[in-house]
């Protein structure tokens, strides 16, 4: 299992660079994170994308609809991608340390 | 899309000339982009299978267990005796070559080994060598040839390369059926613990929420009930929807995907504007919440455990029959499997539509009704009031996902529907729709990002017939029933077709449908002016 690892954060990853225990997410770990998706700095917009995914996952367990992501954090399908180049999926939930969706998806 | 990908003037230079070297000699190169991740030993215990371990396709050593070829060999040979129809395949080939060009892979890739009929011929080898009488005596000479590791390495590569479209099954003049050999070879190749992660996780999910994507019910509840409020905003109509409601006439099954992605999200939305303003009274399951049958990619054991779930929940609900949404392979399952796997189903009705009287002859057995079909026959009886302007925004063209077309036939119904509900529908060419439709490229289970280069490979034929009516006619919208092609043609169209974005067919009967007591729409489903024109916002 590869091990992610970039100052104080070390985490074991999947191939992917996801996080395999989300439960040992933190603010360190997501800025650490956001270097791969190529996000230098997490502004309070990225911040209240990570934030609204996280108490998500700690409802439900999975990642939200990319619909109720857009329309409850207030932010369009695109301003996401411009946050998080690789969307929602791909780029925003592998920061806030959730697991990738399977499926046809 | 990863920067190591190659940008497309450089995929489409595609050499078809084949390599010199024998292709006997098992040579497999798993580079970035052309394979897909082993499944997780987690999700492989989950489903009770054999040699959960961490290895993956790059690794020198997989690890195998020490009679790895027993047991590919007694499982060959238990196949052989069990499926007629596979022994058959392994006989009849004549090598006429008919196949070998019709395959999206070999054209997208050049590769010899993606012709069908070399595909086939993987396996065909050691069912020589180790089945027949004349493979055993003339060995190389007939064709016949060791089972070795770098052969299940081959196998795990280009069966892994093969969507089971069956496209090229069309043009086979005996009807071998290539996707059966991937099915069976696939069933080998997870007897040692080799299956890829995009199928195995699904199935895993599915078991353990009801779903591929790992949706808890509170959860499915959510996304529905978002959903309600959504619509209500959209149209100002609020509907009902409900789940696991007992006694309701008809079971709902949709892929989990049409309550989770992006653009299935506007389909779904469809769907529920239908259901209500026609008044069906129909409930979703939480239990079956999935259409999808990963199960199919893996085994036919696999399939049956999965597909067991919507007879189980029409029979515990009372509901008189099934109307099944926007699924590719889920109708291959429902079609040609579920009947004799877990049927009969002599406990629900044959599906009459409650609206029109329609018997659906055609399902009277599986009591499981295609939603294309349910709503082209209410159009045909005057039942909807639609107002195709309100599409007016898009210029359609239809891709044929490969099951549904191929697998059951349902080739004019989403035709009927959309000359209904658009003013601008536009073919691709004859040669790349309906029974010769062309693959997503990302299908059974293949539609991952570590395979990305491989699926804008497999993609390339039928990205290249949309770039066809693109040019030609300005489309901008390629229409589907299938959530696996939801899901892929949007990043395959952004590569070699940008400008042509990717919608549901009942997204635009939902866009069409006027409904009593509705606002005046001045959006689609997608929240997108309908007033005029706008640049398509889909990434």
């Amino acid at each position: 299992m590869p091990i992610f690892e970039l100052g104080e954060v070390k985490i074991q990853v999947d191939e992917d660079g996801f996080m395999e225990e989300p439960e040992a997410w933190n603010d360190a770990v997501a800025r650490a994170l956001a270097t791969t998706e190529g996000v230098a700095e997490l502004s309070e917009n990225h911040w209240k994308v990570i934030h609204y995914l996280r108490d998500y996952y700690a409802k439900f367990g999975i990642a939200p609809m990319i619909r109720k992501l857009c329309k409850e954090s207030g932010f369009s399908l695109k301003e996401i991608y411009e946050m998080f180049p690789s969307g929602p999926a791909k780029g925003a939930c592998k920061v806030a340390g959730l697991a990738k969706p399977t499926g046809c998806v | 899309m990863s920067e190591k990908t190659p940008g497309p003037n450089e995929l489409a230079k595609i050499e078809y000339n084949p390599p010199k070297k024998d292709w006997m000699n098992p040579e497999v190169s798993f580079r970035k982009g052309t394979f897909n991740y082993s499944a997780i030993p987690k999700s492989v215990e989950y489903l009770g299978l054999p040699y959960a371990r961490k290895w993956q396709p790059t690794d020198k050593d997989w690890n195998l267990p020490a009679n790895w070829k027993e047991i590919l060999l007694n499982g060959l040979k238990e196949r052989l005796d069990k499926f007629r129809s596979l022994r058959i395949f392994m006989d009849i080939c004549v090598r006429c070559g008919a196949c070998a060009d019709k395959c999206h892979f070999f054209i997208g890739s050049g590769d010899p080994k993606n012709m069908p009929i070399l595909r086939a011929e993987l396996l065909r080898s050691v069912y020589r060598n180790d089945f027949t009488r004349a493979g055993k005596i003339l060995g190389r000479l007939a064709g016949a040839r060791e089972l070795t590791v770098d052969v299940v390495k081959e196998w795990f590569f280009y069966f892994y390369q093969c969507t089971e479209c069956r496209r090229c099954s069309v043009f086979c003049p005996y009807g071998i059926d290539t996707a059966e050999i991937t099915i069976i070879v696939r069933e080998l190749l997870n007897l040692i613990g080799c299956g890829i992660d995009w199928i195995t996780t699904p199935a895993a999910n599915c078991f353990r929420t009801g779903n591929h994507l790992g949706i808890q019910p509170h959860g499915f509840k959510d996304s529905v009930d978002f959903a309600v409020d959504d619509l209500e905003e959209n149209t100002g109509v609020r509907v009902e929807a409900s789940i696991n409601r007992k006694g309701a006439e008809i079971l709902f099954v949709v892929p989990s995907a049409d309550y989770f992605g992006d653009p299935h999200y506007f389909g779904f939305l469809g769907y529920m504007a239908l259901f209500h303003e026609i008044g069906l009274d129909y409930t979703f399951s939480a239990f079956a919440s999935e259409g999808g049958n990963f199960g199919l990619f893996h085994s036919h054991e696999m399939m049956k455990r999965l597909n067991a779930k919507i007879y189980a929940e029409a029979k515990r609900l009372g509901v008189k029959w099934i109307i099944g949404g926007e699924c590719g392979h889920m109708w291959r399952v429902l079609h040609q499997y579920m009947d004799t796997m877990n049927g009969p189903a002599d406990f629900l009705e044959a599906p009459v539509s409650p609206i029109t009287g329609t018997k659906f002859e055609n399902a009277s057995s599986t009591k499981m009704v295609h939603i294309a079909e349910f709503t082209a026959d209410l159009i045909k009886n005057g039942k909807l009031k639609l107002d195709p302007k309100r599409n007016d925004h898009w210029k359609v063209t239809f891709h044929d996902s490969c099951n549904p077309a191929r697998a059951m036939g349902l080739i004019e119904e989403p035709r009927y529907i959309l000359r209904n509900v658009c003013n601008h529908f536009y073919e691709m060419p004859e040669n790349t729709i309906k029974e010769q439709t062309f693959c997503c490229g990302s299908g059974s289970g293949l539609g991952t990002d570590e395979n990305l280069e491989m699926r804008l490979r497999g993609g390339l034929p039928r990205a290249n017939a949309v770039k066809y009516v693109h040019e030609k006619h300005d489309v901008n919208l390629l229409t589907c029933i299938c959530a696996i092609d939801k899901a892929t043609l949007p990043p395959l169209l952004e590569y070699w077709v940008p400008g042509v974005a990717v919608a549901g067919v009942h997204e635009l009967v939902g866009n069409a449908l006027v409904m009593k007591g509705e606002n005046e729409r001045v959006v689609d489903l997608r929240g997108q002016s309908i007033v005029k024109k706008e640049a398509i916002d889909h990434v």
